[in-house]
C-alpha cells in the first residue's frame, strides 16, 4: 500500500432545526476549526425557514474567508413544486458547489453543467454507478451509510482500477440519516399536523429519543427524518480510512461538544489516538456496527472489551 | 389503466392472470429483488413456464430488478439482466443507477421501468432517469400526495405507475436504511426488511413481545392482534409516550382515488405483495379488474363498492386501510 493520505475533515450540514442565533454562533466557532470543507444548508425539511438561501451564502462567504471549502446541501426528499423551486435557486447559487442528494438536483446540476459533490443518499454501491455520476460532473462522493469497510475498500479499488479516482466521503461521525418521509414524526409526536407544525422541531436541537418499550434508544426521531438512535464514532477507524483511500471524513454536527468531536478527529488523522477509551466524547450511545460488516446499531469497541 | 399484480411464484402468477391483471411481475431466486424470501420467487424454468403462460393470454410479464449492486456481487446483478432478457419479458423493473445504464447499453431494445426504489419524486428526478437511461415508465414512491402527483403527471417525461394497494412503506423507498441498522440487511443490500431470521416472539408476564435482532418492537396485552413486527410499525416510547411512532400496522387502499389517477392519465396500478399467497393475489386482483372495468365503462360515475372495500379490508394488515400519503392530513 502506499503511504497514507491526508484525511479531509468536513462537518456536515446541520441536520436539525436550530435556531438562527445558534446556526450563527456554530458557525462562527467553526471557522477556526481544523475542518476543511464545510456543508451548509436545510436537507430535511421545506418547512424550516428561518434560514434563507442568501443567509446560508452568507455564513458561507465568512467560512471560505476562513479557508473552508463550501458546499450548499440539497433537500433530500423533494415532494413539490415549491421544493423543486428552491431546488433550482440553490443549484443555480453560481457561488459555491453543491451536495446533489436525490435525481431531481442532479438533473438540474448536470443539466447545467455544474460540478457536484454526490450525496449518500444517492445509493452509490458499485464503479459502474460512479462512472455514470463522473459522466455529468461527480467531484466527490459519499458512500452509503450502510457500507461495510471491507465492501468500501473493494469498491475503491476496483474504482482506481477503472481510473475513477474522485474522493470518497465517509460519515465518520454523528446520529445516522436513515429515513426519509412524508410524514412529520416530531408533528406526530405533539399531535399537530405537518402543514401546521408550528416547528416544534426547534424544541429538540439534538431531536427527540425514539425509544423502545424496555428504555432502549432505537432512533432519534428528526422531522421527516429518522436518524439512529446511537452515535456513530469512527475515530478508531481513521487509520484505516486512511490505509485504504478514503479521501473525506464527514462529522455531523451536534448541538454541544462538537469542538471537542473535530479536535478529536484531527487528532486521530495525525496518529495521535488514544488507547481505547470506553468513554465516548459526548453523553450518548456509541455505535460503530456498519463499518465492521454488522447491524448498523452494534458497538464493537465494547463488545470486544466485555 | 393496465392492472398489474405481483407473482412470488408460478401459482400466484396464473391465478393473478386468470382472475384478470394486465402484467405481472417476478424476481429472480438471489438478492436481485427487493423481496427476497426463502421459498419465493422464481428459477429459470419456472419464468419461463410462467411468461409462456401470461404471453399465451395476451398478458405482459416485467422482471424486478430492484436492489442495489453490491461491490462484490456485480456479475449476479447483471446475469440477472440478461437472464430476464434471454426468457423474453416485456420490461425490466430496476432502481439502480450502473444497473439501468448497463441494461440500456446491453438490451437497448428492452423496456427500463424505474422502480420504487429508485426514490423518483418529482418530475425532474424522472426526467435525470429517462435522459439518462431511457426509462419508460417509473413507479412512484409513496410518500406523495394526491396533489404532488397531478403535479408531477403534468410535467413527466415518462408513464407513471402509482400503488393501487398492500404494504405501505412509509419512508422514501429505496433511501430507508433502517432495517440495516437493527439487523445488517437492507431492501437495498439484500432485498428483505425486517427480516423473519431476526424475528423473535416471546410470551412474558408482561405479554406477548416480539424482537428484531433482540430490540423490542412491539408488546402485545391480551386480545390485541399480534402483527409481524416490520420495525417503523412497532409500538416504541416518545417523549413519556408509548404508541405508534412511526405507522400503525396498516395497508393502503387508493380504490377511492382511481377516477382521480385515471384523469391524470397514470399508466398503471401496482398491487403489492410477491410474499403473499396465491389466494391473496386472486382475490385482491379479482376486485381490481371489477374496478378497473366499472371505471373504463363510466368513469363519471364510479365509486368505490362497499364489497371490494370488505374484500380488500380482510386481507389488510391490521385488517385496516389508509389512503397514506395521497392525502394530505395523513402526513
Amino acid at each position: 500500500m502506499s503511504t497514507p493520505q491526508t484525511l479531509q475533515l468536513s462537518l456536515g450540514p446541520v441536520l436539525f432545526y436550530w435556531t438562527r442565533e445558534r446556526y450563527a454562533d456554530f458557525y462562527r466557532e467553526a471557522a477556526d476549526w481544523p475542518v476543511e470543507i464545510v456543508y451548509l444548508g436545510e436537507s430535511v425539511c421545506s418547512r424550516r425557514r428561518d434560514m434563507k438561501l442568501d443567509d446560508w451564502l452568507g455564513i458561507g462567504r465568512e467560512l471560505a474567508e476562513s479557508g473552508k471549502q463550501v458546499v450548499l446541501s440539497s433537500q433530500t426528499l423533494i415532494e413539490s413544486e415549491a421544493d423543486l423551486r428552491d431546488l433550482r435557486k440553490l443549484c443555480d447559487n453560481g457561488e459555491f458547489s453543491v451536495e446533489a442528494n436525490d435525481q431531481s438536483a442532479l438533473q438540474r446540476l448536470s443539466a447545467a453543467r455544474v460540478p457536484f459533490v454526490a450525496g449518500a443518499a444517492l445509493n452509490l454501491y458499485n464503479p459502474t454507478t460512479l462512472t455514470v455520476l463522473a459522466r455529468v460532473g461527480m467531484q466527490r462522493w459519499n458512500a452509503p451509510v450502510e457500507m461495510s469497510r471491507d465492501d468500501l475498500a473493494r469498491l475503491l479499488a476496483d474504482c482506481r482500477a477503472e481510473g475513477l479516482d474522485h474522493p470518497c466521503e465517509v460519515f465518520a461521525y454523528g446520529h445516522l440519516p436513515l429515513a426519509w418521509s412524508s410524514r412529520c414524526f416530531t408533528a406526530r409526536r405533539y399531535q399537530k399536523p405537518k402543514d401546521r407544525c408550528q416547528f416544534v422541531c426547534q424544541k429538540h436541537p439534538e431531536g427527540l429519543a425514539l425509544r423502545s418499550q424496555e428504555s432502549r434508544e432505537v432512533f432519534t426521531l428528526n422531522g421527516i427524518q429518522t436518524l439512529s438512535g446511537a452515535c456513530q464514532d469512527l475515530r478508531h477507524e481513521v487509520p484505516s480510512m486512511q490505509e485504504m483511500g478514503v479521501g473525506v471524513a464527514r462529522l455531523s454536527p451536534r448541538a454541544e461538544g462538537m469542538a471537542e468531536v473535530v479536535a478529536a478527529f484531527d487528532a486521530a488523522r495525525r496518529g495521535d489516538l488514544p488507547a481505547p477509551d470506553p468513554l465516548a466524547l459526548i453523553d450518548a450511545e456509541i455505535c460503530d456496527g456498519y463499518w465492521h460488516g454488522r447491524p448498523g446499531m452494534d458497538n464493537t469497541r465494547s463488545a470486544s472489551q466485555s | 389503466m393496465e392492472l398489474v399484480c405481483p407473482a412470488g411464484n408460478l401459482p400466484a402468477l396464473k391465478r393473478a392472470v386468470d382472475e384478470g391483471a394486465d402484467a405481472v411481475y417476478f424476481g429472480f431466486q438471489n438478492t436481485t429483488n427487493a423481496r427476497q424470501f426463502a421459498g419465493l420467487n422464481f428459477t429459470d424454468k419456472r419464468a419461463r413456464e410462467g411468461i409462456d403462460y401470461a404471453h399465451a393470454r395476451g398478458k405482459r410479464v416485467f422482471c424486478a430488478i430492484n436492489t442495489y449492486p453490491q461491490p462484490d456481487g456485480w456479475a449476479m446483478w447483471t446475469r440477472a439482466v440478461d437472464q430476464a432478457a434471454d426468457l423474453g419479458v416485456d420490461a425490466l423493473i430496476l432502481a439502480d443507477m450502473g444497473l439501468l445504464d448497463y441494461a440500456a447499453r446491453r438490451h437497448p431494445g428492452l423496456a427500463r421501468h424505474l422502480s420504487v426504489q429508485g426514490s423518483a419524486t418529482s418530475h425532474e428526478a424522472l426526467r435525470f432517469y429517462h435522459d439518462q437511461f431511457g426509462i419508460k415508465r417509473a413507479v412512484l414512491p409513496r410518500v406523495l400526495s394526491i396533489t404532488q402527483v397531478r403535479d408531477l403527471a403534468k410535467h413527466t417525461p415518462v408513464e407513471l405507475e402509482v400503488f393501487a394497494f398492500g404494504s405501505l412503506c412509509i419512508m422514501a423507498e429505496g433511501r430507508c436504511y433502517l432495517s440495516s441498522y437493527l439487523t445488517g440487511e437492507s431492501p437495498n443490500t439484500r432485498g428483505v426488511c425486517s427480516p423473519a431470521a431476526h424475528v423473535r416472539w416471546e410470551e412474558t408476564p408482561q405479554g406477548l413481545e416480539s424482537r428484531l435482532n433482540g430490540v423490542l418492537i412491539d408488546r402485545y396485552g391480551e386480545g390485541e392482534n399480534a402483527g409481524y413486527p416490520t420495525l417503523c410499525k412497532g409500538r416504541f416510547e416518545v417523549g413519556g409516550e408509548t404508541y405508534h411512532a412511526i405507522e400503525e400496522p396498516t395497508s393502503l387502499n387508493t380504490l377511492e382515488l382511481l377516477p382521480e389517477l385515471h384523469e391524470l392519465g397514470i399508466s398503471a396500478v401496482k398491487i403489492e405483495g410477491r410474499q403473499r399467497s396465491p389466494a391473496y393475489v386472486s382475490k385482491v386482483a379479482g376486485i381490481w379488474r371489477q374496478a378497473l372495468d366499472r371505471l373504463e365503462v363510466a368513469p363519471g360515475r364510479f365509486h368505490a363498492e362497499p364489497a371490494w372495500m370488505r374484500g380488500l379490508g380482510e386481507v389488510s394488515e391490521g385488517a385496516t386501510t389508509t389512503l397514506g400519503a395521497y392525502e394530505r392530513r395523513w402526513k
